[in-house]
């Protein structure tokens, strides 16, 4: 580098150092992969950062970047932060996994926590929730309530967590009703309200008389709502778009744990980890029950309080799709397991891609 | 009163200068007024979207590597503009190029040595020409018009995309995450510093060869004569056909080119999504750059300028996104107009003559 | 079954249907707008405002069909009186459109939206089959309908549709003629902007009753594309968006009656579908020369 940009650098940095000099004591930055008005994956982390900077105050300064798509533009992204002073940067989309390790071995003093992947480092740690004990729930609740003892469920892409969450919804049923169906219709989108509507509706359509997502938008809900089925929340509590059709919604909760890092990072012992929590710690959450007869409720809750007391959900005797047991009676499935699954457990009515 | 467009006798040098800056000066205005509508300081909002990016060598690096795809893309479809064939499926042409680019280290990871890297550029470039050949051969096979066909190609390469990076192509040791496996450092391109490769030399060898392309060479010239008029082509004997598929080559092949480099200079591995919609950004800068190499390459370190801004505004004033995107479209659309009158100076004919005239011609 | 699938292909065709008439109208007149996904997206995110904060379904239709009409004659000003290239300004409209529509959008995140009401035709409605299928839609639904009946008599049985497809074909000798191709350009560019609002409209306040941003989601783009695959026919657009909905909807039918080919090959089946009607129907040489507009996409400036 020449002279002229040296130059250059250092009036920047003294520029950018009296613009940055605020009363913080750390900046927590936040990578977004969506819009944060999808009210879905990326809205509930900013509610997440917003919990962070209610429970702070001044204390704790954050900034984020939105919809910076997974590829060469979200190294960038997360580079910057990295360079602007940022203290803690979580990255939240399982396509920012080597961006962020890249990133992480230039600044080593910045820590990172990287949300849905697998691979860490000394300053990366990653953090997801463990979903599927809200989809085993609710695959009860459907076995309950389902008068056409079929469920629809409209899936995103075919990755562990889609996979694991359809095994679960599928498990939950089955512990009430053995020969409850899922029918399964992928749509290759996170996000696109007209499409999920379109497979809610040919799900219904086909014999479905409960509807859910792992999905984004509210969209199939709102269908559920118009053709009087029932259905399920996803992401965030969206009752408010179906009173009557939703029975409870698997709300993702950053918030608690986007608390508790960055007081580690701020009280100086932060490690990187491997978090997968649930129900127990809060870090996914049961919108309240709606539509439902008592002794359900009761059900879900007892299912609920069982789980948070450390029960698994995948607890066998399980079987795979073709019969194979894959754990015996009473064991349980262990989360390297879970969060690698790629196959159905028997009964699902569908084919994963090879 | 009335507005009428008159065409220079020769187009204006003058305005061919101004255009730009009176443009930039309008999105600067704009960009002002957005600034002060979501509450913000103005000046330091410009400062830091149009200013602070070009004076630290980090970001001046990131906006290199931003702008070399899109440079050689919009460059590929220049030559298909100034032809009239209106290929906007670049995307696809980078995705599948890249696809073509990348099965060596994916599928034969023990295939590693020096000549690695040269055979993807090559399959990389080959397969983005052959995918945009496709609307290439239906146009002159069947008259299909290639807008539509190269669009809808767009969705089939990023779906073929999504297909192997999820299925066949997944990496093995990745715990069936939809990604493929990283390439090995032989199939890597070699960095110049921090995340700039060579693939920016490429760019502007590109740039320089295309440039002394049609403005020396005899293909050049058919290239603007057949864009001007394809009856004059036609006498001098050109064929309309053979120019279609040498520009839709040309452009697919470029994009390939860039999707293959971009692969394996930042990426190092396959994603479900892989470009965040360079195929449509290179049109605009396409015509940012009035579809002239040189200008190309200016355009695309400027409207690269635009995304590092936006980034930066958003990262330290909290503003979404959605700024950055209306101050393009708003850029885009002041060139557009500013260019207008390099060709055109405005005339005010009063409604009572124009009137008259009308008349007259009615007779 | 049958009757709930074609319901469901009525609501997908829709928006499509809608937003290709006004193009079609627009590429007539020898206009070639790539602004439509942009136009539209402000038309939703206008309607759900408005139907938000005034709880009319009608005033929100109207809202949307002018906050297209208004990005249109943005677009009509720069292509038709400044001359600007046609298929780069369409994309900077779309956008700017994505952008201005999640500006103006921030504040509706989350708020569940009103629907459009079903209009009740006594005696029809209640008919078994016919009534669900084709009498217990919203308005826009009709209106939809009623819009390509229109098209289609006004391009081919009147005086202003000759003049029309007049200035779309050649335009220096309708300009000889004494026709204003500046003005009647524009007024075609502001229909298709109303059609554009119209069905962006449709999306927010009938098909998904929300609003979220990038809700079109590509639609505008698969217009585009049905007035080509129509070969610049209005009949043949109908049966061009009936045939995209119902191959998006039947994929999502057969995956769930049990069929498992790739997801993403079913996904792509829409856009390969087009490509290969696109080539059948241009192949025939005679029937494509005979409608498509010969000034599609060129300016005209007119000189004394």
């Amino acid at each position: 580098m020449n002279k002229f940009l040296k130059a250059a650098v250092a009036a920047t940095a003294l520029l950018a150092s009296s613009a940055v000099a605020s009363a913080a004591d750390l900046k927590a930055c936040f990578v977004y992969i969506g819009p944060v008005g999808d009210f879905g994956w990326t809205y509930q982390h900013d509610q997440g950062r917003k919990d962070v900077e209610a429970h702070f105050g001044d204390r704790v300064e954050t900034a984020f970047l939105e919809n910076i798509p997974e590829g060469p533009d979200s190294e960038r992204a997360i580079e910057r932060f990295a360079r602007e002073g940022c203290g803690i940067i979580f990255t939240t989309s399982f396509g920012y996994m080597n961006p962020t390790l890249k990133v992480a071995k230039k600044y080593p003093d910045v820590k990172f926590e990287h949300a849905t992947g697998y691979k860490t480092a000394d300053n990366v740690a990653t953090y997801n929730s463990r979903f599927h004990e809200g989809r085993y729930i609710i695959g009860q609740i459907a076995a309950k309530m389902s008068k056409t003892g079929t469920a629809g469920y409209i899936a995103s892409f075919p990755i562990p967590e889609v996979v694991a969450g359809i095994n679960a919804f599928l498990y939950g049923a089955q512990s009430i009703n053995p020969d409850f169906k899922v029918k399964v219709v992928w749509v290759n989108t996170w996000f696109d309200p007209g499409k999920e509507a379109d497979a809610a509706k040919a799900l219904i359509d086909q014999g479905a008389d409960i509807i859910t997502q792992h999905t984004d938008s509210t969209a199939p809900l709102q269908v559920a709502q118009e053709r009087g089925v029932h259905g399920f929340g996803q992401a965030s509590d969206m009752v408010k778009f179906a009173p009557d059709a939703q029975y409870t919604a698997i709300i993702d909760n950053w918030g608690p744990y986007y608390i508790h890092r960055i007081q580690e990072v701020l009280d100086g012992n932060w490690e990187s980890a491997q978090t997968w929590e649930g129900l127990a710690t809060g870090h996914v959450v049961m919108a309240p029950y709606t539509n439902l007869p008592d002794d359900v409720v009761e059900m879900a809750k007892e299912t609920e309080a069982k789980i948070a007391g450390g029960w698994e959900p995948f607890t066998g005797p399980l079987m795979k799709q073709d019969g194979t047991e894959v754990v015996g009676e009473g064991d349980a499935l262990d989360p390297g397991a879970i969060l690698g699954m790629n196959w159905y457990i028997k009964g699902v009515d569908d084919k994963l891609p090879e | 009163m009335r507005i009428e467009l008159v065409k220079r006798k020769n187009s204006s040098t003058t305005m061919a200068v101004l255009s730009p800056v009176i443009a930039v000066i309008l999105t600067l205005i704009s960009g002002a007024i957005l600034f002060a509508i979501a509450g913000k300081d103005p000046i330091h909002g410009l400062y830091l979207f149009f200013i602070q990016p070009l004076t630290d060598s980090w970001s001046i690096q990131e906006l290199i590597v931003k702008a070399t795809p899109l440079v050689l893309i919009a460059c590929g479809l220049a030559v298909c503009y100034l032809s009239n064939n209106w290929n906007i499926g670049a995307e696809g042409q980078f995705i599948f190029g890249a696809l073509c680019g990348s099965f060596l280290p994916i599928l034969f990871p023990d295939f590693d040595n020096w000549l690695t890297l040269p055979l993807m550029l090559v399959f990389g470039t080959l397969g983005g020409a052959l995918w945009g050949l496709i609307p290439g051969v239906l146009k002159t096979r069947f008259n299909t018009n290639e807008i539509l066909t190269s669009l809808m190609l767009v969705y089939v390469a990023s779906l073929l995309l999504d297909y192997l990076v999820r299925g066949p192509w997944r990496d093995p040791d990745g715990y069936n995450f939809p990604e493929s496996r990283i390439f090995s450092d032989s199939a890597t391109m070699p960095l110049i510093d921090g995340r700039l490769s060579v693939s920016c030399l490429v760019a502007v060898a590109v740039v320089i060869v295309l440039a002394l392309m049609l403005s020396k060479s005899l293909k050049g010239f058919e290239i603007r004569v057949m864009g001007e008029s394809p009856r004059a082509g036609g006498f001098s004997g050109f064929s309309q056909k053979g120019l279609t598929l040498f520009s839709f080559a040309i452009a697919g092949g470029l994009a390939g080119l860039a999707g293959t480099m971009e692969v394996s200079s930042s990426l190092n591995q396959l994603l479900p999504s892989i470009s965040p919609g360079y195929g449509f950004t290179a049109i605009i800068v396409a015509f940012l750059g009035r579809l002239n190499p040189i200008g190309i390459l200016i355009a695309g370190l400027v409207l690269s300028l635009s995304y590092i801004g936006g980034e930066s505004v958003q990262a330290s004033m909290g503003i979404s996104s959605k700024i950055a995107s209306v101050i393009q479209g708003l850029l885009l659309c002041y060139v557009l107009v500013c260019d207008t009158f390099v060709l055109y100076q405005i005339r005010i004919v009063s409604t009572l003559r124009s009137g008259a005239q009308k008349e007259a011609s009615d007779v | 079954m049958f009757e709930a699938i074609l319901l469901t292909v009525i609501t997908a065709a829709t928006p499509l249907l809608i937003a290709a008439i006004g193009e079609l109208v627009v590429e007539r007149s020898g206009v070639l707008n790539l602004g439509v996904e942009g136009m539209m997206i402000m038309g939703a995110v206008v309607g759900f405002g408005v139907a938000h904060h005034t709880g009319s379904g009608f005033l929100a239709v109207i809202a949307a069909i002018l906050a297209g009409m208004l990005m249109s004659a943005l677009f009509g000003v720069f292509v038709v009186y400044l001359a600007t290239n046609q298929v780069a300004t369409g994309l900077a409209l779309t956008i700017l459109g994505l952008g201005v529509s999640g500006m103006i959008g921030e504040s509706f995140i989350g708020i569940p939206g009103m629907r459009l009401p079903e209009l009740y035709i006594p005696g029809l409605t209640e008919l078994p089959f016919i009534g669900p299928v084709l009498f217990s839609h919203d308005g826009v639904v009709y209106a939809g309908f009623a819009l390509v009946f229109l098209t289609s008599y006004v391009l081919f049985r009147t005086r202003m549709g000759l003049i029309l497809r007049a200035v779309g074909d050649n335009h220096t000798s309708a300009h000889a003629l004494g026709y204003s191709v500046l003005k009647i350009r524009f007024l075609a560019v502001l229909f298709g902007g109303a059609c554009a609002g119209l069905a962006g409209g449709y999306m927010s306040l009938a098909y998904t009753p929300q609003w979220v941003e990038n809700m079109i989601a590509g639609r505008g783009w698969i217009a585009l594309a049905l007035v080509v695959f129509a070969s610049w026919l209005p009949w043949r657009v109908v049966a061009g968006a009936y045939l995209f909905g119902a191959v998006t909807v039947l994929t999502f039918h057969a995956q769930a009656i049990g069929v498992t080919i790739p997801s993403q090959f079913l996904s792509s089946l829409p856009y390969l579908a087009t490509v290969v009607v696109l080539v059948i129907i241009s192949s025939n040489r005679r029937l494509t020369l005979v409608n498509t507009p010969a000034c599609l996409g060129k300016t005209f400036i007119p000189d004394r």
